[in-house]
């Protein structure tokens, strides 16, 4: 009929659907941080009884240095991944997993130091409301990336072809970087902004 | 009217097998968007009855003065657990439902991003749903009876606290709520990533049609104001659970957080229920007047405007709670502004009627209620944004009135006006005409005799929420003409129903395309193929079947 | 209905103070009489017409359309002439709400100020309205008196001549203070302390309610205001001031009163039942002069001897829900403490 003069079809260029997905993700995820980061910034100062922040919050430095180098080790375990070199991917990825998990255990001995030696708690103040649940909340973020990176070290040195992941990898790398991120803001807000 | 080039594949219909299994395999354990769309649907239409029948239990009690229909504590239950129900199971799944459906289909593709969250995101969400209804059996937990959440559907702090609502029927709305939530979230992260990655050949953003333009703005929405429910959500539970202090006034804790958290949720909310309802309308509207949308860019940008605007006006629902005035001004001339382009999207779909051929079938029936009826609510929204008008207004019957128009006079006459719509699309039958506009009518004058009498009453000082009243404040007759409405609205809806399941056994099929359609939907099938389209079409236009129909004149001449 | 209604009008007019007031039931916002309600009163109207004008106009133009653009049988099935939109039209119906809305936002700037940062005048009359689950508690700190559920104000002849100032706090949940014919309706928040401020120009009898959902009995939740000459109002003020009554007639009831829970709730001035540090006495009403009032249970029934034995017998039959229990006392307990009760003026 009529096909001959029509003009062609537009060919389109879309993302991937991944790519998207995690994006909406972190979206999400960062409304969800940012109303405990209000709420932690609205109620600085109106403690009516102590602990106050600046009585016993100590920068967190080294978790901090574990936490934000391990950014640095997962970009390095994907760089491995996309040249095939596998024994450098496992390498990164098991020291990713391993900063993680020692910035864990800085929050856990954090965490004994107040709740066991101050018997600071989440009911004590306000601070502690705030405190805690900020903080925890990012951890729980932390801990689930774990899971996630472990899953990922666990299926590798099982023999699992992890290179045809690779996007995957790339998001869950991502989603870790969010992490991170979320970290300087909690740092920022919690140990420097709330003292 | 030309022969369509679209392959259309007419797939052998088996008879249908009823035995346990294959019910399991097609309802339980399907992924195909169609499916989990028409049980989005299903679910909310049951949570809208029994929610409705709530309602009449209220309107009952409230139909004279010092009534004793129910107990107080039944009351308080019946208005939380009817806006609660209302609001996130209703108009949230409706609207996935609706998007789930058709989203694929308009931008002709097979199915959702991620089918697995896709059903996870219904199921997530049923769950939640049954489990806030669940309260009424276990929300005194063990050792006591059962009691639903009595807090009101934005369960204000610290109302909610420990101290002031024992037992564990507001850990039910909190749970419930929460779950529910994830699954909205699920739904809209499916279909912001279907929109935004599966679009046919020749489908580009400007070429989408406005149903999912609106539906993808609707989804941003839920991404961006649904987390700050859940957060809030979290610490009221670390309150109730954990003892911590978010709303603990006796410890310095703030009520006004709550509100403020609450509303940056509750206000684009309102914007996220009514999407939907544009959504049908955009699309039902320029078929029944046989025109394309009048400026279909600033109907785009509108919404657009819309979405962010409506980020910035949570306050207005605070304007007495003793902020400065410079806040209250702020947020009144953010609400007000909010008007422009709500205003544009109306005159744009009077533009679109506006030398057209408009059939007045009951899809478009439906629609014109809309039009009038968001016509009122939007104006008595602009009453309510004047901060100073709003000190005698708020928490005031008027209210009760507006946000029901709003609600039920455009989200729902929108959302019947879709179902009659796309109800061919589904079933391959046309609901019945003359049962639709024994509906419609029914509907439209049940709706405006019980919600008119509501705004009167706020004006003459009748607060929202009570149970009952003394005589001679000067609201009984309102409240009894109120009530009056309910049972035409009734008998509508038991029409609707009953067209439904009419129509389903007993009417004959239609072909595919019963209204003239011009979007990809109706390009293949009625109902369509588990895999939608045989091939994936390609589009030149916004109108990809206008096109088809009217070589000699097609849209893609005059589009960009 | 009326009956009841009728007879309810009878007693409550009864007190001698509150002779000749008349009473206000109905709240309409477009009946002020007070500078905070006029000013929302005048912003109020000019909106309304605004949104009036509006919807006749628009409604008008669609239902032109409809009509005029309808189908019709016998109508060919050829398409309309198809339209994508025109920018002129689509900028003017941009450009006429954006210049209506900007006047709502001056209105409401110029209102919102005018109202909320009105100087408040020191000569005031200062009260101290604190919402409880659900009734209000009433202290005027100059007068060193404590009262419940009515709000007793002067009137002013002239606008702003004697306000009185209101602040607001709560000793539990959220509620909100609404008297719709003198102003529009401010918060009652706990651990927050709202101000708002009244000047009646007429004297009477002002209903309203608490308009936030604050649990149970929000329905329950009362509130009156009773504006005074001013004289009347020094005669009120005077005799709250007095100490309670001392009725030998009323021993045993007194007696019962002050040895049973009563006391943990409810204080009587300058008696053994009066309010202590721990917290006694101030959970539920004030009672020194709980005679002189209107209403029992923060409005919900008249003040009269047999709602009050009612009321002490069980209090959940006329307000299911509230915090006071029934005491389980005998009928002559019942009948000695209302006595005592009535004697205190």
């Amino acid at each position: 009929m009529a096909t001959a003069t029509l003009p062609p079809v537009q060919q389109l260029k879309q993302p991937d659907k991944g790519t998207v997905g995690i994006i909406c993700l972190i979206m999400a995820e960062s409304a969800l941080f940012a109303i405990f980061v209000v709420a932690y910034l609205f109620y600085i100062g109106k403690s009516l009884n102590g602990p106050y922040p600046k009585d016993i919050l100590e920068y967190p430095i080294w978790a901090s240095i574990c936490l934000l180098s391990s950014s640095a080790t997962i970009v390095m375990a994907e760089r491995a991944l996309t040249r095939h070199r596998m024994g450098g991917f496992k390498i990164w990825w098991a020291i990713t997993i391993l900063l993680g998990a020692e910035f864990l255990r800085q929050t856990g001995i954090e965490w004994y130091r107040f709740i066991h030696n101050l018997h600071f708690t989440v009911g004590t103040n306000l601070f502690g409301t705030t405190f805690y649940m900020l903080v925890g909340l990012h951890a729980s973020h932390v801990i689930v990336g774990l899971i996630f990176l472990l899953l990922v070290f666990g299926v590798t040195v099982s023999g699992f072809p992890i290179a045809t992941q690779e996007r995957r990898v790339k998001f869950l790398s991502w989603y870790w970087h969010f992490v991170d991120a979320v970290w300087i803001v909690v740092f920022t807000v919690v140990y420097v902004i709330g003292r | 009217m030309a022969t369509l080039d679209y392959p259309l594949d007419r797939p052998i219909r088996r008879p249908r097998e009823w035995s346990l299994s294959t019910l399991f395999y097609e309802w339980v354990a399907t992924v195909d968007h169609k499916r989990l769309g028409i049980m989005y649907v299903m679910s909310s239409i049951v949570f809208l009855v029994v929610a409705g029948l709530m309602a009449t239990v209220m309107r009952i009690q409230l139909a004279i003065p010092n009534n004793h229909f129910v107990a107080p504590d039944t009351f308080n239950r019946m208005f939380t657990m009817h806006g609660t129900t209302m609001v996130f199971l209703v108009g949230m799944p409706i609207l996935a439902g609706f998007a789930n459906y058709l989203v694929p289909l308009m931008i002709g593709t097979r199915d959702m991003a991620f089918p697995r969250l896709n059903a996870f995101g219904f199921w997530i969400f049923l769950f939640g749903g049954l489990l806030l209804y669940f309260s009424y059996l276990g929300g005194g937990g063990l050792s006591g009876a059962g009691t639903a959440p009595d807090v009101g559907w934005f369960a204000y702090s610290p109302l909610t606290g420990r101290a002031f609502s024992r037992g564990a029927s507001t850990d039910y709305w909190i749970l419930g709520i929460l779950l529910t939530g994830v699954g909205s979230l699920a739904s809209a992260i499916n279909i912001i990533v279907t929109t935004l990655t599966m679009r046919c050949p020749g489908m580009t953003l400007a070429r989408m049609p406005l149903f999912v333009w609106m539906m993808f703005l609707d989804s941003y929405l839920i991404l961006v104001a649904l987390p700050p429910l859940s957060a809030c959500q979290i610490m009221l539970l670390a309150d109730r659970f954990l003892g911590a202090r978010f709303f603990d006034t006796q410890m310095g804790g703030s009520a006004v957080l709550w509100q403020h958290f609450f509303w940056f949720f509750g206000h684009p909310e309102v914007y996220i229920l009514i999407f939907p309802g544009f959504a049908c309308v955009s699309e039902i509207i320029p078929v029944f007047s046989r025109k394309p949308i009048f400026g279909r860019p600033a109907m785009v940008g509108a919404v657009v405007a819309i979405g962010f605007i409506s980020l910035g006006v949570w306050a207005h629902h605070m304007f007495t709670v003793g902020m400065t005035s410079l806040s209250n001004t702020f947020f009144a001339a953010s609400t007000l502004i909010i008007a422009i382009p709500t205003g544009i999207k109306l005159f744009n779909w009077i533009g679109t009627m506006w030398g057209g051929r408009i059939r007045l079938a009951t899809p478009m029936l439906f629609c014109l209620g809309f039009l009038f009826q968001f016509l009122a609510a939007g104006l008595t929204g602009v009453m309510l944004g004047v901060a100073s008008f709003d000190w005698q207004l708020s928490d005031s019957y008027f209210v009760v009135g507006h946000f029901h128009f709003v609600l039920v006079g455009a989200l729902l006459f929108a959302l019947f006006g879709g179902m009659y719509y796309w109800f061919p699309k589904v079933s391959g039958k046309c609901l019945n005409e003359t049962l639709g506009k024994w509906h419609f009518w029914l509907f439209a004058i049940g709706f405006n005799v019980t919600f008119i009498p509501m705004h009167f009453a706020g004006f003459l000082g009748m607060p929202r929420r009570i149970y009952t009243y003394e005589a001679g404040r000067g609201w009984e007759i309102w409240n009894l003409i109120s009530t009056i409405g309910v049972p035409i609205q009734i008998i509508a809806t038991a029409l609707f129903v009953a067209n439904i399941l009419w129509t389903y056994f007993k009417e004959k099929e239609v072909g595919d395309d019963p209204w003239d359609a011009w979007t990809l939907e109706w390009a293949t099938t009625s109902p369509p193929p588990v895999y939608n389209f045989e091939a994936i079409p390609e589009v030149r236009s916004s109108r990809p079947l206008w096109d088809l129909k009217h070589p000699e004149d097609p849209d893609w001449k005059y589009e960009r | 209905m009326t009956k009841r209604f009728r007879r309810l009008l009878a007693l409550t007019l009864s007190p001698a103070i509150l002779a000749g007031l008349e009473e206000r039931r109905v709240g309409n916002i477009f009946q002020t009489v007070a500078t905070p309600g006029d000013a929302v009163r005048q912003s109020a109207i000019l909106v309304l017409s605004i949104a009036a004008g509006i919807f006749l106009v628009v409604a008008t133009v669609a239902a032109y359309a409809i009509f005029r653009f309808r189908r019709r049988p016998g109508d060919d099935l050829t398409e309309p002439p198809q339209v994508y939109g025109s920018t002129q039209i689509e900028i003017a119906w941009t450009v006429i709400p954006l210049l209506i809305v900007f006047v709502l936002i001056g209105v409401t700037a110029r209102v919102v100020a005018g109202v909320q940062d009105h100087p408040i005048p020191k000569d005031a009359i200062h009260a101290t309205v604190v919402g409880h689950q659900w009734w209000w508690e009433i202290r005027y700190p100059d007068y060193g008196f404590t009262t419940a559920n009515e709000l007793h104000v002067p009137v002013s002849e002239k606008p702003g001549e004697t306000p009185t100032v209101l602040r607001l706090q709560s000793m539990d949940v959220i509620h909100s203070f609404w008297v719709p014919q003198l102003a529009g309706k401010t918060d009652v928040i706990p651990n927050r302390e709202n101000v708002m401020w009244i000047d009646p120009r007429e004297t009477g009898i002002y209903f309203g309610n608490c308009a936030e959902y604050c649990g149970t009995q929000h329905a329950g939740m009362l509130l009156k205001v009773i504006v005074h000459q001013k004289a009347e109002f020094e005669a009120w003020v005077a005799s709250q001031q007095q100490v309670a009554a001392e009725d030998a007639s009323a021993a045993a009831g007194r007696a019962t009163f002050e040895s049973l829970a009563c006391v943990n709730c409810h204080a009587i001035r300058d008696t053994p039942a009066q309010a202590g540090h721990t917290g006694r006495g101030k959970f539920g009403p004030d009672l020194t002069h709980v005679a002189s009032r209107l209403t029992l249970a923060s409005g919900v029934i008249t003040n009269t001897p047999e709602h009050l034995r009612e009321w002490i017998r069980d209090p959940q039959v006329a307000k299911p829900g509230n915090f006071m229990p029934a005491m389980q006392l005998t009928e002559q307990q019942i009948k000695d403490v209302a006595a005592y009760l009535e004697t205190l003026k």
